[in-house]
């Protein structure tokens, strides 16, 4: 019971608790992404070699899109641990 | 079978043990003297700041040996003012001059009732106007080249082999897809935009150097302007889509489409702004912290930091090199961005030929 007795205790760190995980979470969401867009863009340059270029061009751009949704989550937990 | 229910039931008793009969343990009080906050020491070195602090040596006496460059402080009071003095005054925030204190960066007045304008010179200030005199420079003398046929009569000579390349990227793949047509009206300022953030982007790698783009003030003015150039490119056609949303049924239109269309207007410049933050930032604050930790696993024990640290500056390389694509990655971005949305701004008259 003690255990759960501390987890009551430590109520200002519930926000840092909070930001953590969601920041966490922004990571795994940004990993799956990316590798959704890295094995799309890797089946198709096996399809068709030639276009490689133009294949590796569109796969960095959308990457960074989908990096920039997951550090708009990076900021929120930042914000909900420097912010109390 | 068995063995997997033995198992089963281990695991079970072990957790209940744990979660019942275990005692909290908590931290101790260490004595308050030179406690490593890694946290402090991330920030400090993020955020904006009254000179530039290279390193910190310890003297055999026991003191330190800061060397900074300080910055100029000008402050604009209500009752005084101006006032024009270096930061070195402030002794790292350990002295008040004149009325006014250094505290967690921000310069406040010992006088409550006393309001100041802060409008010193800090590093951000003075590395924006360096990157805007090497930007500058370099663009003006590079025009200046070609003015003289260099480069179109004859093969491109210097900085000219290096920046061609860019521009010329710039206006096939940035400009021209999106904005068909009018593209030559919008290059000087895409090209502006693309080579400032980039040239800040890069400046802000150099250790020692401060963290401009990783600013929001910074990027909230980039993402402003852009959002007025794309506002004054707009069309008739642009507004007709927002307030009424073709093809759709008129509950549907005044009541999701309309508001979700002005928002849109809103959120576009604002997404603009925080990528651009947050990736220069939390860039940053990764390369900080794999240095960090050098000094965390050397605050436990000595050899531990020593040990560590070729791991660490391996990791910090690597970063490094991730950083300074990022760098023309959210360059590019930024500015691909901003074209895309002029040209939605300006485009129109698609409908028309599909009934």
């Amino acid at each position: 019971m003690s255990f759960i007795s501390t987890l009551l205790e430590v109520q200002f760190g519930l926000s840092h608790m909070g930001g953590a995980i969601g920041a966490g979470l922004a990571a795994i969401g940004a990993g799956i992404g990316i590798g959704q867009i890295g094995k799309g863009a890797v089946e198709a340059i096996a399809r068709q070699p030639e276009a490689s270029n133009d294949i590796r061009a569109n796969m960095i751009l959308t990457a960074a899109f989908v990096e920039g949704v997951a550090l708009f989550a990076v900021i929120a937990g930042l914000l909900a641990v420097l912010k109390a | 079978m068995r063995l997997n229910w033995l198992k089963s039931f281990l695991v079970a008793t072990l957790s209940l043990f744990w979660a019942t009969l275990s005692t909290p343990a908590l931290a101790n009080e260490s004595p308050a003297e030179e406690k490593l906050d890694p946290a402090k020491l991330i920030l400090e070195h993020i955020q904006d700041a009254h000179d530039f602090h290279f390193f910190t040596l310890e003297k055999k006496d026991g003191t330190e040996f800061h060397a900074t460059l300080p910055l100029p402080v000008i402050i604009y009071s209500n009752t005084k003012g101006f006032s024009v003095f270096s930061s070195a005054r402030f002794h790292h925030g350990h002295e008040a001059y004149n009325g006014y204190k250094l505290e967690e960066g921000k310069i406040i007045s010992e006088d409550p009732a006393e309001k100041i304008v802060d409008l010193s010179l800090t590093k951000n200030v003075v590395q924006m106007l360096l990157a805007l005199t090497l930007l500058v420079s370099l663009m003006i003398g590079i025009a200046g080249k070609y003015k003289r046929g260099e480069g179109i009569q004859s093969a491109p000579k210097g900085w000219q082999n290096a920046v061609e390349p860019v521009i010329t990227f710039v206006r096939d793949e940035v400009a021209k897809p999106n904005l068909a047509g009018k593209y030559q009206k919008y290059l000087p300022y895409l090209l502006t935009v693309f080579f400032f953030i980039l040239i800040n982007n890069l400046f802000g790698l150099i250790p020692g150097s401060a963290n401009v783009t990783g600013n929001i003030a910074f990027t909230v003015v980039l993402g402003v302007i852009s959002f007025f150039v794309i506002l004054f490119s707009t069309n008739k056609h642009f507004w007709g889509h927002i307030f009424w949303y073709p093809g759709v049924p008129m509950v549907v239109r005044f009541l999701i489409m309309l508001p979700v269309e002005l928002l849109g207007v809103f959120t576009k410049p604002f997404a603009l702004i925080v990528r651009l933050f947050a990736n220069m930032v939390a860039g940053h604050i990764i390369i900080l912290s794999f240095v960090a930790l050098i000094f965390i696993f050397g605050s436990m024990n000595a050899i531990a930091g020593w040990g560590f640290s070729p791991l660490s500056v391996l990791f910090a390389v690597f970063i490094y090199l991730i950083e300074i694509m990022v760098a023309f990655i959210q360059a590019f971005i930024f500015t691909n961005l901003t074209a895309v949305f002029i040209g939605q701004a300006f485009e129109g008259g698609h409908e028309e030929g599909h009934h």
